[in-house]
């Protein structure tokens, strides 16, 4: 276990949109038990890109992938599905809750993916989770009766429900208000010392990145300091 | 991975678009009720048309045709083998038409475990002597029993009792045509000539109608020992021995055979009444292609509507995919939503096709070559349900495939990117 819980090995990656592009040139880092990492860097440096790489959503790249030391590069789509669903949780910009099921629904479907606990222990951890962020009155609401930095707190817990390796998110309070951003950023933090919570988020708040353990910062598709 | 997880998602997809979904169920509704009420009343019809026909007709039925001896002596002459015989010596008329040995025939036929029963016959060319008038005509010996519980012979007595036949003495039915021309009704007494001369009086006992005019206005029925009579013929004497089968089908094969260990002349129902089997074919394969045209159309609806959803519900399938539901479980979720349209649309088709031709059941119908129909013919032949079951939810499943194909193929990348 003494590998390290998420390591990039010379990543590359190319668009051809018509002409070529390096994104992504040459990744190396790693992530390691418990960190909270911040990635920061100007627009169109390739944060996101690399985001995507690493949460096993995007296959098509060069260099090789490990989560706790186990090779991603390779695997199968259902593979790596899996990995997704029982190791990696995703925060993203705009908050991507399924309207069609309320928050609890919304929190469990990951966890009713797994398996692994019977729907009413999943129940009581998703609870849990929902007092954690401070928004338990929320659980039978349908997320379009959510504020954005609720919504946001809800995909928080959804990502948590699985108990997961890392959580990831990509600039997940760059759409609300400087309130909201705390109180997101304050959610994080709090898993991060409360649950020892791994975490790597992409910012484009110089203000959340300096809070964070650590700051990885890009340029033009390198990393230039981390 | 549970299913019931799968479904669940599956349910609540559809619960949210619930006026497209039901929309394209309507279309599956729609579809299955027509295809059910059509097939239902055209092979009602069918049925009704071919009965009229196949119901008084033997399966096989055994008999000696008339024809001079297909050996004749000169072919058995080996010096004559080669070269081409001009004399043909011997006659159909040595030949006969009864049926050598017919009682012996009988019993080993009715061993036969395909043969559901017998039913012997003879035919007979008669004159109706009506004042000076010949009528000709034919008078069919029957045997009133077996003749009722294998051919309905009672079905088709529009007046008076087959029974008579048996227990009156020198009785007679009448085609209902015959009848009329005749004038003769229940009680009166008709005066027959045979081929031979002999002249008879037959006393009438009914009426019968078989739905085919042409028909009703020749032929007669009395009993087999009161035609015997009129031939002057022994007590075995019988011109055909009728027989139906346990399974229509294998009618053909079951003549051949018969026809050859018995040495006799055997011919089924099916070479018999060919163009009736044509006619009906052609009617269900029309009532087939309407309804499964009906069906076709329904599937896609449901193609759109699942299109349509699935571009609706791109976020949904990015985040899915994003939190570790795989491409396949995506597909299936999709599939299920199909077959679920196809589903419900399907039994509500099925069950208001039953209603619907139901009602078809009540609606009068009567027409004077069909006594025995009051109203307008349904077959409720469950194997049509069955059919349009498994068809709605092929279909449905079809319809569903490329859409769902397309939802699994979804790179959340994309979707997640371009938001
Ligand atoms: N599908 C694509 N085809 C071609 N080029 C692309 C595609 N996606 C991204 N790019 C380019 O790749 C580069 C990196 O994009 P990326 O989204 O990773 O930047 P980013 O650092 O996340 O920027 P931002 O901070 O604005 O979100 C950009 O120059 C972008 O234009
Ligand atoms: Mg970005």
């Amino acid at each position: 276990m003494n590998s390290p819980l998420l390591e990039a090995k010379h990543i590359y990656k190319q668009f051809y949109d018509p002409v070529k592009i390096d994104v992504l040139k040459d990744i190396n880092f790693q992530v390691n038990s418990g960190e909270f990492v911040s990635v920061i860097g100007k627009s169109g440096c390739g944060k996101s890109t690399l985001l995507y790489i690493l949460s096993t959503m995007d296959t098509d790249y060069q260099g090789e992938l490990f989560i706790h030391g186990t090779k991603m590069t390779g695997l199968r789509e259902k593979e790596l599905a899996a990995v997704r669903n029982e190791k990696i949780g995703f925060v993203f910009q705009f908050h991507y809750l399924l309207n069609e099921f309320s928050v609890m629904e919304n929190i469990l479907l990951p966890a009713r993916k797994l398996a692994k606990y019977p729907v009413e222990a999943l129940k009581e951890r998703a609870l849990l989770l929902l007092n954690t962020l401070d928004i338990t009155k929320l659980a039978d609401k349908n997320p379009r009766q959510l504020s954005g930095g609720e919504k946001q707190r809800v995909a928080i817990a959804r990502a948590m429900i699985n108990e997961p390796l890392i959580i990831m998110g990509d600039e997940p309070t760059g759409n609300l208000d400087k309130k909201n951003s705390e109180i997101v950023f304050h959610t994080f933090q709090q898993l991060a010392t409360e649950f020892g919570q791994s975490l790597l988020i992409v910012t484009h708040d110089p203000e959340f990145a300096e809070k964070t353990n650590r700051i990885i910062e890009m340029e033009d598709g390198r990393i230039i300091r981390q | 991975m549970s299913t019931r997880l799968i479904i669940q998602i599956a349910y609540s997809l559809l619960i949210a678009r619930w006026k497209q979904t039901l929309v394209a169920a309507i279309g599956v509704t729609f579809s299955i009720t027509m295809f059910i009420t059509l097939l239902s009343f055209m092979t009602g019809l069918n049925k009704l048309l071919d009965g009229l026909i196949l119901n008084r007709t033997a399966h096989v039925r055994l008999y000696n045709e008339i024809r001079p001896d297909s050996i004749q002596p000169v072919q058995q002459v080996p010096e004559y083998n080669a070269t081409y015989h001009i004399i043909r010596s011997v006659k159909s008329g040595n030949s006969r038409q009864e049926i050598y040995n017919s009682k012996a025939i009988m019993d080993r036929v009715k061993q036969d475990t395909r043969v559901l029963g017998i039913a012997p016959k003879i035919t007979s060319q008669v004159f109706f002597n009506e004042g000076s008038l010949d009528i000709t005509g034919v008078i069919y010996g029957i045997d009133v029993e077996a003749e009722s519980r294998l051919f309905f012979f009672t079905d088709y007595m529009v007046k008076g009792q087959a029974s008579d036949l048996k227990n009156v003495a020198n009785s007679i039915v009448l085609g209902k045509g015959l009848a009329d021309k005749l004038l003769a009704d229940i009680g009166d007494v008709v005066q027959i000539t045979t081929a031979q001369g002999e002249q008879f009086r037959l006393k009438v006992v009914g009426h019968f109608q078989s739905g085919l005019q042409e028909l009703d206005k020749t032929q007669s029925f009395a009993s087999i020992n009161t035609v015997q009579k009129l031939l002057g013929k022994p007590a075995s004497y019988v011109t055909d021995i009728q027989l139906k089968l346990t399974d229509v089908n294998i009618a053909p094969q079951v003549a051949k055979e018969f026809g050859t260990v018995f040495s006799i002349d055997a011919e089924d129902i099916q070479t018999a009444n060919s163009q009736f089997e044509t006619g009906t074919t052609i009617r269900t394969i029309i009532s087939y292609a309407v309804g499964i045209t009906l069906l076709v159309v329904a599937g896609f609806g449901i193609y759109n509507i699942l299109n349509m959803m699935i571009y609706e519900k791109m976020d949904s399938i990015a985040i899915l995919k994003a939190t570790g539901f795989s491409g396949r479980d995506v597909n299936r979720i999709f599939i299920l939503i199909a077959l679920g349209i196809g589903f419900f649309g399907g039994i509500t088709g099925l069950l208001i096709g039953y209603l619907l031709s139901s009602l078809i059941d009540q609606i009068p119908f009567n027409t004077a070559a069909l006594p025995t129909v009051t109203t307008y013919p349904i077959n409720y032949n469950p194997i049509y349900y069955m059919i349009a079951g498994s068809f709605s939810l092929v279909t449905t499943y079809f319809a569903g495939f490329f859409p769902a194909r397309k939802a699994s193929k979804v790179d959340p990348v994309v979707i997640i990117r371009g938001k």
